[in-house]
């Protein structure tokens, strides 16, 4: 009984499925049926629609909405780039060049009558020195890491290892900093004096005095292992992108692994070491927290990195923020445009290394 | 049809020269035990002492036995080999040591001034000097998880925006824009809190507030997650996009009612990660929210605190208390960050399974 209910209420559709059916063989040249050779006049056949590429209008909505929140980093990074350039910009001009070469840095003071004399020269010389430190100590570990990974771990520690890289990078700086001072600094203290004893001949592990705490040395230390985790996972990526057929045939040709990595992964992820590096470079001049916490800052040039004397942009204006002027503050924007500059300057190098060697293959 | 086959070669084992036999294993053996005790031997003669001169000692030993088996085998070619593979292990080593440490002092360190008392009280009443058991940083605690929401509340609409132009629109920008998002990821954290500094304190005269904090941690959150849920998006297959267009929906629908509920548990991954990079900001909050020693509820008005910044203030304090005190911030600051760390791991597990 039922079922004979549905047979009788599905027919009209049964119907007019059929009728469709008709005519989609020549639907270019349709012409709509009179109604009245349908057999159930209630029911009509729609006219078909109409078919257009053009958006509705909730697509345009949602295709503007949509291109606009895109482009919020670009008018983010804009904002950024014109208000410290902004604030800064009285104090650039003002100093000129020696903004980027001086090594004082002293804020104008009324009563003594002293004059401002700003310049980040051995800041920045600083950032670079202790992100070259962490870079060196860095990269080839960083590279080891990846190799171990990728082709030498065994099966049961591939994972917790991976897992351990990737704790790094999600412990915040502050607790590299703090742990740094802590645990780490006696330690490279008494490898900095190891050092000095064996190699003081070499200009750069030279000694005025004997002090060897909050050294560049210490801080490239710190940075080195806070920039491992950034470099490991862009160079395992494409060092696991190496072509299995080139790395078989350097087996079948009779090589052993290391043979192997030299003569086809190492070409093959040259460009992603040398991005990953870079990467790193840039997290490294921009860490903050870390760098003030195991770094001496002191406002004249130190390339004797065992010397408890060092600078870093980033940690300089936090230093310097908590007690600054109105003009200081502008300064320290200068700095921070000076430093954003940097940043960007070495990141965008690195994306385009990486991207370079992606193209290549 | 032949009743049998004869395979000519039943008789010949297949070689397996790349399987350890009993004779590596030995050999292994003996080249640890006489390292080990080469290592011992020259500790106790010669003046090198400590852990580095046992590292030392024990490198040395290393790379001396795996040159001397490689002639011994008759293999000298592969001496360079087995070299490598002993300096890339000692590299891996190298690096998880530094964790090890800094989760062991965490702890060790942490704990000592742990109790639920620092969840009852804010450092209102006690002073940074004043004995563990007085004092909390409930203030801090409020502050983090009140900023953080709020960055992530401000900052998820803006990436997911970002990730759906580059994988739902692909216009002729996606190359910029991604890009764009690339360099944000770089930015130093201490310039996102001078630019914040600079338009809302500077530009619009505003005070310290948690409020400054959170937009300074958004900008900072906005490239992990948009990068995140890029990779997520593109994950899904156009199929179920080319399906939900062939029944005639609008791309909005498919995108809102197809591609988003099917992204859902990877987008979550991508917001949690954003989360766990932010918590722990240290730089940014430090410029922005003035910091305070009491519970401030209200996010737009008033000095705040949070936990980076208070560990940031008993640390700069010094002194035996205060420094306990900063640790067991770090404690409970990187107790909320492994949260969202292990919530990650066990989603994208998850969602690789199904």
């Amino acid at each position: 009984m039922q079922r004979l209910d549905l047979a009788v209420i599905h027919l009209p559709f049964t119907l007019a499925l059929f009728q469709l059916n008709l005519w989609i063989p020549d639907c270019e040249h349709y012409v709509p049926m009179s109604t009245a050779s349908v057999s159930t006049p209630t029911y009509s056949i729609p006219s078909p629609r109409e078919i257009t590429t053009k958006p509705r209008r909730s697509d345009l909505i949602f295709r503007t909405v949509v291109t606009a929140g895109g482009f919020t980093s670009l008018f983010i990074l804009g904002l950024i780039t014109f208000f410290l350039g902004y604030r800064g910009w009285h104090i650039l001009q003002d100093s000129g060049l020696h903004f980027l070469t001086g090594a004082k840095w002293i804020a104008a003071d009324p009563d003594a009558g002293t004059k401002s004399n700003y310049g980040i020269g051995a800041m920045l010389a600083g950032t670079f020195v202790i992100a070259l430190i962490g870079l060196i100590v860095g990269a080839p570990l960083a590279i080891g890491v990846a190799l171990f990974l990728t082709y030498y771990a065994p099966e049961p520690i591939k994972r917790p290892l991976s897992v351990i890289i990737d704790i790094m990078a999600a412990i915040p700086s502050i607790v590299y900093g703090l742990w740094g001072y802590f645990v780490l600094m006696p330690h490279a203290i008494y490898w900095a004096k190891l050092i000095h004893k064996y190699f003081s001949w070499i200009p750069v592990f030279e000694m005025r005095d004997p002090v060897f705490m909050r050294s560049p040395f210490v801080a490239g230390l710190v940075l080195s292992i806070m920039i491992i985790p950034i470099m490991t996972s862009v160079t395992r990526e494409v060092f696991a992108q190496a072509p299995l057929d080139r790395v078989q045939a350097a087996y079948a040709l009779g090589a052993t692994k290391w043979r192997m990595i030299k003569a086809v992964v190492f070409p093959y992820g040259r460009s992603g070491m040398i991005g990953g590096a870079m990467l790193g470079l840039g997290r490294a001049m921009g860490e903050t927290v870390a760098v003030y916490t195991v770094l001496n800052i002191s406002y004249q040039y130190n390339f004797q990195v065992l010397f408890s004397a060092g600078g870093s942009v980033a940690s300089m204006i936090v230093a310097k923020f908590g007690e600054a002027s109105a003009v200081e503050i502008d300064a320290l924007m200068a700095a921070g445009f000076i430093l954003f500059a940097a940043t960007l300057l070495v990141n965008l190098i690195a994306d385009k290394i990486v991207s370079l060697g992606k193209k290549g293959r | 049809m032949t009743t049998t086959q004869v395979n000519p070669y039943e008789d010949v084992k297949p070689i397996k020269p790349w399987q350890i036999t009993i004779k590596d294993v030995i050999a292994d053996l003996i080249s640890v035990v006489i390292v080990t005790i080469a290592t011992f031997v020259t500790l106790a003669v010669t003046p090198m002492r400590g852990k580095l001169g046992f590292m030392g000692a024990l490198f040395f030993y290393s790379i001396i036995a795996t040159i001397v088996r490689g002639f011994i085998s008759k293999k000298p070619k592969s001496i360079g080999s087995s070299l490598s593979s002993l300096f890339i292990y000692i590299a891996a080593g190298i690096v998880v040591a530094p964790v090890m440490s800094i989760l062991y002092t965490i702890v060790v360190r942490g704990v000592k001034g742990l109790s639920l008392g620092i969840f009852k009280h804010d450092m209102g009443v006690a002073v940074p000097d004043s004995p563990l058991n007085e004092g909390g940083l409930l203030h801090a605690l409020i502050g983090t998880v009140e900023i953080v929401t709020f960055s992530t509340i401000i900052c998820v609409p803006i990436a997911l925006l970002t990730a759906l132009y580059l994988t739902e629109i692909r216009g002729r920008f996606s190359g910029l824009v991604r890009f764009l998002v690339q360099a944000m990821s770089g930015v130093p954290s201490i310039i996102a809190g001078l630019f914040i500094y600079a338009v809302v304190l500077i530009q619009f005269h505003g005070r310290y507030s948690g409020i400054a904090g959170a937009l300074a941690l958004s900008i900072l959150m906005l490239p992990t997650v948009a990068r995140v849920a890029e990779e997520v998006l593109k994950l899904i297959p156009d199929d179920l996009r080319e399906a939900g267009l062939a029944l005639g929906a609008t791309q909005w629908r498919t995108v809102s009612r197809i591609v988003i509920p099917t992204a859902k548990s990877g987008l979550i991954t991508a917001v949690i990660l954003g989360v766990a990079r932010i918590a722990g900001e240290t730089a940014p909050i430090i410029l922005t929210i003035g910091g305070s020693d009491r519970i401030n509820w209200n996010l737009f008005s008033g000095q705040m605190s949070a936990l980076p910044f208070y560990v940031w203030r008993q640390y700069l304090y010094g002194g035996e208390t205060a420094t306990a005190r900063a640790w067991t911030g770090i404690l409970v600051l990187m107790l909320i960050v492994m949260f969202f760390f292990t919530v990650t791991r066990l989603l994208s597990r998850r969602g690789s399974r199904v």
